[in-house]
């Protein structure tokens, strides 16, 4: 175990080399970074002061050695806008996107996990069918018009909800659904197909030759092992979930990270978009190395023999 | 092993050819893509306005012509500026399925080809790549398109390289996995061992292998591209304005959205739920029928 | 005699495909009697309907298969009409079943004392600390070595040989009166097969279980078994003695089979049985061997032969022995 967790360790961080780089070799090479750095209008004394300031005119191996301690230090610049350093921003809504994520996540969870348990049992049953089309639809609708035609329905015809902004849990609901619903179908697929392998299996068909009783069967046997698979896409949901939140962010004016990517956009505020993507790969990677350590407490095959 | 089947004897009756081939074709999809492929391709004859001048004589928000204070000259309403929606939905079909094509064309050239490297050179190569194709994939494909769109600058084959460059992973990991096989099948070891050049075996016995599942891969991700330049063209980074995007044409109809303007919304959605729901379909039809393995992708 | 522990009457299974319109007649009429602490051996070639005899036995058949006729009696009562619940209740209790493959037969997130433990503690009711003791019982039945340790171990950690032997111990955890083997020997390697024929053995002969040994090998059927049944396209085509049917086998499909068995040290040519195996949709008329037999007479391709009682306790499904007979009663009153 402890090789397997140093192992995986050490692809994280290649990953954020690699990420860094990236972003460092992009910006570079697209033009000149400093007209990014500087703010829209400067003149030529001013990009000047900028190179100097962030050393851009020195070789690049230098300046990315540079990048690199600046973020570990925690300095991704100075939004032009808020006159904020980023990470401060970053970190201050951070919770507010996290909790979007959580909700949504948990929705997706408690939507599509027992639905698609619920096809695998009865298999080509009603209930299976109206599985297979939620499924398409989920893979079919993008996740910001669902959430235009959610407001359309709940905020402006039946006036239910609010539209935007963060006040109380009524501001989470819609939000959370148009986030969920990518990873709520995913989830119901892998749910099903991952049971119907499970309930073929020889082990299951063991388990009834031990003359247990079904509900047993199913829920001991099958459902640990159908949920195995479903919980590597936890991780790579979210990865997922990081992209379409913003645009849901967005749509639902919810004052998260994704929305302040939006602003800096918007207001070509580079620092911030710079900063903000950096953040958000990082923390990525992050929780990603975390979950992929928590899969293997579970499945004790990769427990104990790594 | 023990089976509890036992073989059995199917009798085939063989009628008109055509009549077969044309009932096995996935009718949905079809029916479906047709209408925006030709909207797509003949656009400027097809649309009945300007997608980027207002309706001479209309009158903005004109709600669709079932509705009251519509009119059959603009079928489906016109938006903020007085401009037909229907021939701006039509012209939108233009960029969305191209760029949403040309984008899967290069994610799946870059994909195939770093997976057939990845596969079949081995060792380093493979090591190098893998961990590239990791770390890639842990980063959020959208977010950093946006970023990149951010910094190159939007046009239309920017967006097609960003998306492209975002979206290869998947192609590389499946497509090594099948040439890690088909290394391992007799006639790529017998032309190896003919002393066929590493060039040759990889062009003339692996590469029309994979591409069945290229092309499967490809018709399943398609979607995801197009949502992706959806997305973008939201976010205002997408292809820039006036040349109607979907994507875009939502991002404009959201302060309308209050007012109840519902058509500026629900339609260009409706469009890309239509298109993608008819690739996904498209794509399961052709995993099935080009190789019943693929069931996993 | 005793009554015996297992009795299947014309024991008729098929299989319903493609919506119904294709029935497949796995098991067609099949005969046999099994006593306490009996090994049976059920032989034939992959299709002939050994697996489904036992599944219809356990009640497990697939959802496309059904028992459409005949009995099967275990102590008296009628398997076929019991309850869904009533045989869950006998199965890993009464009868228990080995499977072929012993790594997909373990479920891998489980330790191995859960899976060893679960029919004890299902059927027995056995908790805690006895449940336990059982375990450790059980394990050292099958020859685990320090099975305390083991216990607490997973299956990816176990050798082919070690995971089949749990799965022996799981079928004897609740005590049964039969245990079918389903091709228990088949994935695991050669070396290893002998050890684990003589476990087997050796546990019958402790517990007196009575055993049903599906398989194709007949070597292993000569070593294991006290009687065999030869089934051919879903029926059983001789049935005996093991000792009777090896010396003079009467069935031209037993002969065959015996012919086709290799044998060590010898130069003749291995003997292949011509032909294919028969559609069970549309079966031959007459005896469903006789397209491939090497001594069909023309009362074979149109008359089912009948059974023919070729000894005490030796049946013979054959119109040869038949018309030996009565060529002898002829000229024993000519």
């Amino acid at each position: 175990m402890q090789q397997f967790i140093i192992r995986r360790t050490c692809y994280s961080l290649i990953t954020l080399l690699i990420l860094s780089l990236t972003i460092f070799t992009v910006v570079r090479l697209t033009g000149d970074p400093a007209t990014l750095m500087a703010e829209p209008g400067a003149r030529a004394e001013d990009l000047a002061r900028v190179r100097a300031q962030w050393g851009l005119d020195r070789p690049w191996p230098v300046q990315y050695a540079q990048f690199v301690e600046n973020i570990l230090a925690g300095n991704l610049g100075i939004s032009f806008n808020y006159r904020m350093p980023v990470s401060e921003l970053y970190f201050e809504r951070l919770p507010n996107s996290l909790q979007l994520a959580l909700a949504a996540t948990t929705l997706s969870f408690l939507i599509g996990i027992p639905a698609g348990l619920l096809s695998a049992v009865r298999v080509d049953g009603a209930w299976d069918q109206v599985g297979k089309v939620v499924a398409l639809l989920g893979l079919s609708v993008p996740g910001f018009w669902l959430g235009l035609v959610l407001i359309l329905i709940f905020s402006v015809w039946l006036e239910w909800l609010p539209t935007g902004g963060k006040n109380d849990w009524h501001n989470i609901v819609m939000p959370a659904l148009a986030l969920g619903w990518y990873f709520a179908a995913s989830l119901l697929r892998l749910t099903r197909s991952s049971m119907l392998e499970v309930m073929r299996s020889e082990y299951i068909k063991l388990a009834r030759l031990k003359g247990l009783p079904g509900y047993v069967v199913i829920a001991k046997h099958g459902f640990k092992n159908a949920l195995v698979p479903v919980l590597t896409l936890a991780g790579v949901n979210l990865v997922v979930m990081v992209n379409a939140a913003v645009i849901i962010e967005v749509v639902f004016a919810w004052p998260g990270v994704g929305r302040l990517l939006y602003e800096g956009i918007f207001q070509r505020d580079f620092p911030l978009v710079q900063g903000v993507v950096v953040l958000a790969g990082i923390m990525i990677v992050f929780v990603n190395l975390v979950i992929d350590i928590l899969y293997a407490y579970i499945d004790p095959r990769i427990r104990l023999t790594r | 092993m023990s089976t509890t089947t036992a073989p059995q004897s199917i009798s085939v009756k063989a009628p008109n050819q055509v009549w077969r081939w044309l009932r096995e074709l996935p009718l949905l999809p079809i029916l479906i893509l047709v209408p925006f492929v030709l909207a797509a391709a003949l656009a400027p004859l097809i649309a009945p306005y300007d997608p980027t001048e207002p309706v001479p004589g209309a009158k903005i928000f004109e709600p669709p012509f079932w509705m009251e204070g519509g009119t059959t000259a603009t079928l489906l309403g016109t938006d903020f500026q007085g401009r037909d929606l229907l021939s701006r939905l039509i012209f939108g079909a233009r960029v969305s399925l191209i760029v949403g094509l040309m984008g899967t064309v290069v994610a799946g050239g870059l994909g195939t080809a770093l997976g057939i490297l990845s596969g079949y050179l081995g060792r380093w190569w493979d090591q190098c790549i893998m961990r590239l194709t990791d770390a890639w994939l842990a980063l959020p494909a959208l977010v950093f398109a946006i970023f990149l769109a951010t910094v190159v600058g939007p046009n239309m084959w920017n967006i097609v390289l960003i998306l492209g460059l975002v979206y290869w992973t998947r192609y590389a990991r499946v497509i090594r996995g099948e040439v890690l096989s088909l290394r391992e099948r007799e006639f790529v070891q017998l032309a190896e061992i003919a002393g066929a050049s590493r060039q040759r075996v990889i062009f003339r016995h692996i590469l029309p292998n994979v591409l069945n599942t290229t092309m499967v891969l490809a018709s399943l991700t398609i979607g995801v591209v197009i949502i992706a330049e959806a997305s973008l063209s939201f976010l205002g980074v997408g292809v820039p304005p006036p040349e109607p995007a979907w994507g875009l044409m939502l991002s404009e109809a959201r302060s309308t959205l209050m007012a109840g303007k519902w058509w500026l919304t629900v339609f260009p959605g409706a469009c890309i739920v239509l298109v993608v729901l008819a690739t996904q379909l498209f794509g399961d039809w052709l995993r099935i029928r080009l190789d019943p393995q693929l069931r996993n992708l | 005699m005793n009554a015996p522990l297992l009795e299947v009457r014309q024991l008729q299974t098929h299989y319903f495909t493609f919506g119904g319109s294709r029935i497949v007649k796995a098991v067609e009429g099949v005969s046999f009697a099994l006593q306490e602490g009996e090994t049976l051996g059920l032989v034939g070639e992959s299709g002939c309907g050994k697996t489904t005899t036992c599944l219809s036995i356990v009640g497990l058949l697939p959802p496309a298969a059904r028992v459409v006729g005949g009995e099967i009696r275990l102590n008296g009562a009628d398997l076929a009409k019991k309850s869904k619940r009533e045989m869950r209740r006998l199965r890993g209790r009464a009868i228990a079943m080995i499977l072929q493959d012993p790594m997909a037969s373990l479920n891998p997130l489980f330790s191995i004392y859960t899976q060893v433990a679960e029919p004890a503690y299902y059927h027995l009711g056995m908790r805690g600390r006895s449940l336990r003791r059982r375990v450790e019982e059980l394990l050292r039945a099958v020859r685990i070595p320090s099975p305390a340790a083991r216990m607490r171990g997973y299956p990816h950690q176990m050798s082919g040989g070690m995971r089949q032997r749990i799965v022996g111990a799981i079928a004897l955890a609740a005590g049964p009166k039969l245990i079918i083997a389903d091709e228990p020997t088949t994935n695991l390697d050669v070396t290893i097969q002998a050890q684990y024929l003589d476990l087997l053995k050796d546990i019958q002969e402790e517990t007196g279980v009575a055993l049903i040994f599906v398989t194709h090998n007949l070597g292993i059927v000569a070593r294991m078994c006290n009687r065999m049944a030869v089934m051919y396209a879903g029926r059983i085509v001789e049935m005996g003695a093991v000792r009777d049917l090896f010396d003079a086998p009467k069935h031209p499909y037993t002969k065959a089979l015996l012919g086709s068995m290799a044998k060590l040290g010898s130069k003749e040519p291995l003997y292949a049985i011509p032909g294919q195996a028969p559609d069970l949709v549309r079966p031959p008329p007459g005896c469903a061997f006789h397209p491939r037999c090497a001594e069909a007479m023309p009362r074979c391709a149109t008359q089912d032969p009948e059974v023919f009682q070729s000894g005490p306790g030796w049946t013979t499904r054959c119109w040869l022995p038949h018309l030996a007979a009565t060529v002898i009663h002829d000229r024993a009153t000519a």
